[in-house]
């Protein structure tokens, strides 16, 4: 399977400054499999940017967003989800923690899973971005999303666009998971509702469904 | 008063199910039978809000974007006790795209602690002191940075056990009064009586005081159980934080509200801006998560309105993660003693409880009922001490008490089976006069395997498993206050409308199962429209009070708009309304065959465009237990675990769950077991994992975010398995209840019992840690 997007080379065509203080582009899913740290392979290493300074101020930028293409002005503060959010209107996508420990806020950079959280705007250049708006086509549902309705996977929701993404990937990636592949695929996603159980089994008929 | 006698179903179907004869008010809907006979009632039916969830399309309030609209952020203390001697905004307020800067200070009336100042006298880190609104949530964040508040520090105490010292800082050294939305459902906890930092004890609840002699009840025990149980702090952390988008109009102050109770909402706001309760509108259409904790306007409703004001604009104001750790509600921690006495046979001779614990400077630390009623026994007495210390409030949290109660109470019963050689369950079978757990426990025993059970620590290899289970009641409460309207529009649309809130609990489903149920018509013809102050006033959600409450109005409602609706069709084909029935979308009649007529075209003969009613709950056939909403019966439920503990590491891992449980008819099989495995997710979490902690020296939350504050994720999560019991009792038109507190009360004391089946050594704290399953082991070896 595959992860998320990890490579902290895979930078945009437009350096910036300031960009330090979100380390790295994208994250791989949070994971818990640790007590004292939801990360996994964080790449702590710090890559200075090279070239043209940005900022404070803020800056018109263009972003392909499911599909179209727009321009938005944003500051080099602005975090993808906040660009998403409050500057797109898309608030399908969620901050939860805000700092890459949740995936509420889980977006794809050209198909791969990313916290938007803390990822810097100015850091998707030319990637596509899919949000959770973008993941049924045509007024028509994805399979995952069928069955989170079909096996009531969510409750308060506020989860359920987070793992929608999570598991959308898995199963587009993985055409006969298991419950392992799931659990591995969700590890990240914090549900405090505690839906979990409705939503391994909901990715895993909707993967059925799929073959 | 206009009365008939009806014959109800009563009892559990497959165990007892027979009927009962209650006398019901006129104009109340004809019995309903068991669910099998029923086609909406009872089964898998989707959530009707499931789209919006799974496409990103919901709105929540931290959602909310309306035209210039400006981000409010909250200035907190960051010490644990001090006053004000000034607070320096002059820097925040020339920050460009700053708009307002409110700060917060003693009304001259409310006085009182620290009354001589102008800033009210901080408590706890974290403690609301002011906001900025700004043009951005950067900005408004960066004004806050740049505020300089200037303390005059005081002597602090965070732990509990230091709290209660003699000497200890005093936290607050007037009396002080019940937090609205803190402790238990129902209870005051009193805050007036105690010395130092240590107040109370309660000694009684709505299940009356103490019983018998506990000095002759011990005396005629043969066997006594005395232990003292430790149960941790822990926080809400609802998904989505508390807060709230404040729209200041001319005539009326919208306020877009994260809440479990738009009403209480609706209620503050207006008591504080001296507002008429009509010119106030809370809406809460989606909202991501409370658990207890969202039942008040807390102090940044009031914060972002005062922005409004300022501004003139509406005001976006939700916490963030770090806040809502430190002020926005925890379950208070518990110290309990906890003393049972037994004769050789097993009957209950005494019980004697005492407990301390924390809701920081909130009060409602108590451990709840559950040792009072759990099983008969009749000497009883119970003292339950607040412990005031320098730390965020508590607030009510799944089941307040029971929880905490439930973790030492049944652990002291599987401790007592053991003495007299019994097995656990068999046990209870013995000790237990409720039927529904009577048969949850042989449901439950045969889907969990419970005859695999091997004696404790016998186990062999490195990782042991255990298996254990624990019980659990509670009352069944109903919010007499609780109204609906039905409008079946002409042309065929019908509506429901209620203040009401849905809190992902699936509120809004059952409404419209409910309707659909009564008008013969499907789910999806049924709009709900709920979570508005401006229809009529519904319950709160909290202590599983919803469904109880508002689903026998709402069908009440919804049958007396049929009735008016049949009465049209009655006059058009010359008959009796009484002979006429709506079924699968059809008006037909009982005798004539012939007579059909579609739902829809039924509503074409209204002479106006509809037909409204409005119902509010009515009491219970038979009345209360209390007349205020206590009604007979309860919500019991049995949970076994099973556990794998890893003896080198230390490690637990809990493998499996099934939870049985009970809540009168069930409404909708697939949004109960949502909510129980959540209960049960949980509960897991309370006995293995999350742990609020404090740094004694600073007052700080160390962990005070996601990352640190470790709660279950996919990983960790167990095979969850469900038993439903349908039982009925007939007090109701739907005889239903709610499943969010009974589905988390159980689950710790059936894990701990379960590791010490595992390890055949007892851990009497949770969270039950890998350093303290080896310091246990260690202990013993
Ligand atoms: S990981 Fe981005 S909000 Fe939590
Ligand atoms: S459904 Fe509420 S947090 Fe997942």
């Amino acid at each position: 399977m595959e992860k998320k997007d990890q490579d902290p080379e895979s930078k945009s065509a437009k350096n910036i400054s300031r960009r330090g203080f979100i380390r790295g582009a994208g994250l791989s899913t949070a994971g818990s499999v640790l007590l004292s740290s939801n990360v996994l392979a964080f790449d702590y290493r710090e890559h200075p940017a090279k070239g043209k300074e940005f900022g404070p101020g803020a800056m018109t930028i263009k972003m392909k967003v499911n599909g179209i293409t727009k321009s938005i002005s944003v500051e080099p503060r602005t975090t993808l989800a906040a660009a998403l959010r409050d500057h797109l209107g898309l608030t399908g996508t969620k901050v939860v923690c805000d700092r890459g420990a949740c995936s509420a806020c889980t977006v794809y950079l050209d198909g791969k899973p990313v916290n938007s959280c803390i990822m810097s705007a100015l850091d998707v250049g030319d990637k596509e971005v899919t949000t959770i708006e973008g993941i049924a086509k045509n007024g028509e549902l994805h399979p995952v999303q069928e069955a989170f309705i079909e096996h009531d996977a969510s409750q308060c929701g506020y989860c359920t666009p987070g793992m929608v993404m999570s598991c959308v990937h898995l199963v587009e990636n993985n055409p006969n998971p298991n419950l392992e592949d799931v659990k591995d695929a969700t590890r990240g996603n914090l549900c405090r509702c505690g839906t979990y159980p409705h939503v391994f089994k909901a990715t895993l008929e909707a993967a059925k469904k799929m073959i | 008063m206009d009365t008939r006698k009806e014959k109800f179903p009563y009892g559990i179907p497959g165990h007892n199910l027979g009927e009962i004869e209650r006398e019901i008010p006129m104009e109340e809907p004809p019995v309903w039978p068991v669910n099998d006979e029923l086609k909406v009632i009872g089964k898998r039916v989707k959530r009707i809000d499931a789209l919006e969830k799974v496409t990103g399309k919901a709105i929540y309030t931290s959602d909310i974007k309306l035209p210039g609209m400006l981000y409010a952020k909250m200035l907190r203390s960051n010490v644990p006790h001090a006053t004000i001697s000034s607070i320096d905004v002059s820097k925040a307020s020339s920050l460009p795209g700053v708009h307002a800067i409110h700060l917060i200070e003693n009304a001259p009336k409310e006085g009182g602690d620290g009354g001589t100042n102008t800033y009210p006298m901080v408590k706890y880190v974290g403690q609301p002191l002011g906001g900025v609104a700004a043009e951005s949530l950067e900005i408004a964040k960066e004004a806050v940075s740049l505020i300089k508040v200037n303390y005059e520090k005081k002597p602090f105490v965070i732990d509990m056990e230091s709290a209660m010292e003699i000497n200890a800082p005093i936290v607050f050294d007037a009396p002080i009064t019940q937090q609205q939305d803190g402790g238990d459902v129902g209870e005051t906890h009193d805050g007036s009586k105690g010395e130092g930092n240590v107040r109370g004890p309660s000694t009684s609840s709505f299940f009356g005081g103490p019983r018998g002699n506990l000095e002759e009840g011990f005396n005629e025990a043969d066997v006594i159980v005395e232990r003292t149980y430790r149960t941790q702090v822990h926080t809400h952390m609802p998904l989505e934080t508390h807060g709230v988008v404040v729209d200041w109009g001319a005539d009326v102050m919208t306020v877009y509200a994260s809440t479990q109770n738009t009403a209480a909402v609706r209620n503050e706001m207006a008591s504080v801006f001296n507002l008429p309760k009509s010119k106030v509108r809370v809406i809460c259409e989606f909202m991501g998560g409370g658990f207890g904790a969202k039942h008040s306007a807390g102090s940044f409703g009031p914060m972002a309105a005062n922005l409004a004001k300022k501004t003139g604009r509406p005001v976006w104001l939700m916490l963030d993660r770090k806040e809502e750790h430190l002020a926005e509600g925890n379950r208070p921690n518990s110290i309990q003693y906890l003393k049972i006495g037994a004769k050789k046979d097993g009957t209950l001779t005494g019980i004697q409880q005492r407990s301390h614990g924390t809701a920081g400077v909130g009060l409602g630390a108590g451990v709840g009922r559950i040792a009072q009623i759990l099983y008969p026994c009749p000497n009883f007495a119970t003292e339950q001490y607040d412990v005031l210390t320098n730390a965020g409030p508590g607030a009510a949290w799944r089941a307040p008490g029971n929880v905490q109660g439930a973790f030492g109470l049944e652990q002291a019963i599987d401790e007592m089976a053991e003495k007299l050689d019994l097995d656990p369950l068999r046990y209870r079978d013995r000790i237990d006069t409720s039927e529904v757990r009577k048969v949850e426990r042989q449901r439950g025993a045969e889907l969990f395997g419970w005859s695999r059970r091997q004696p404790p620590g016998s186990s062999t290899g490195v990782v042991k498993k255990g298996l254990g289970v624990g019980q659990s009641t509670w009352p069944r409460f109903v919010t007499l206050d609780s109204s609906v309207e039905i409008k079946i529009h002409k042309g065929g649309g019908v509506e429901i409308r209620s203040s009401v809130q849905d809190i992902g609990t699936g509120t809004k489903t059952i409404i419209a199962q409910v309707v659909a149920e009564e008008l013969g018509l499907q789910v999806k013809d049924i709009k709900v429209n709920i979570g508005d102050t401006f229809f009529p006033v519904g319950p709160g959600s909290g202590g599983s009070v919803v469904t109880g409450s508002i689903t026998p109005p709402t069908r009440n409602a919804a049958f007396e708009a049929k009735m008016a609706l049949l009465k049209l069709v009655a006059k058009k084909w010359e008959t009796d309304s009484s002979e006429l029935y709506v079924e699968d979308g059809q008006v037909g009649h009982k005798a004539n065959a012939d007579l059909k007529m579609s739902f829809k075209e039924a509503t074409k003969l209204m002479r106006t465009s509809q037909i409204s009613k409005i119902a509010s709950r009515s009491d219970d056939y038979g009345g209360f237990q209390q007349p205020w909403g206590l009604a007979y019966g309860d919500l019991g439920s049995v949970q076994f675990a099973e556990v794998s503990v890893n003896t080198e590491t230390g490690f637990v891992k809990v493998d499996r769950i099934v939870a049985a449980h009970s809540c009168g008819r069930p409404l909708n099989i697939g949004q109960l077991e949502s909510q129980i495995n959540g209960g049960v997710i949980q509960g897991v979490s309370y006995a293995l994992y999350e742990n609020r902690v404090m740094d004694n020296g600073t007052g700080h939350m160390m962990n005070a975010n996601i990352d640190q504050y470790k709660v279950p994720f996919s990983m960790e999560i167990p095979e969850i398995e469900t038993i439903i019991v349908e039982e009925y009792s007939g007090r109701s038109s739907t005889d239903a209840y709610g499943i969010g507190e009974p589905a988390n009360i159980a689950t710790a004391a059936a894990i701990a019992n379960a590791v010490y089946n595992a390890i055949g050594v007892r851990l009497y704290e949770i969270p039950i840690t890998p350093s303290s399953i080896l310091k246990a082991l260690r202990n013993v070896s």
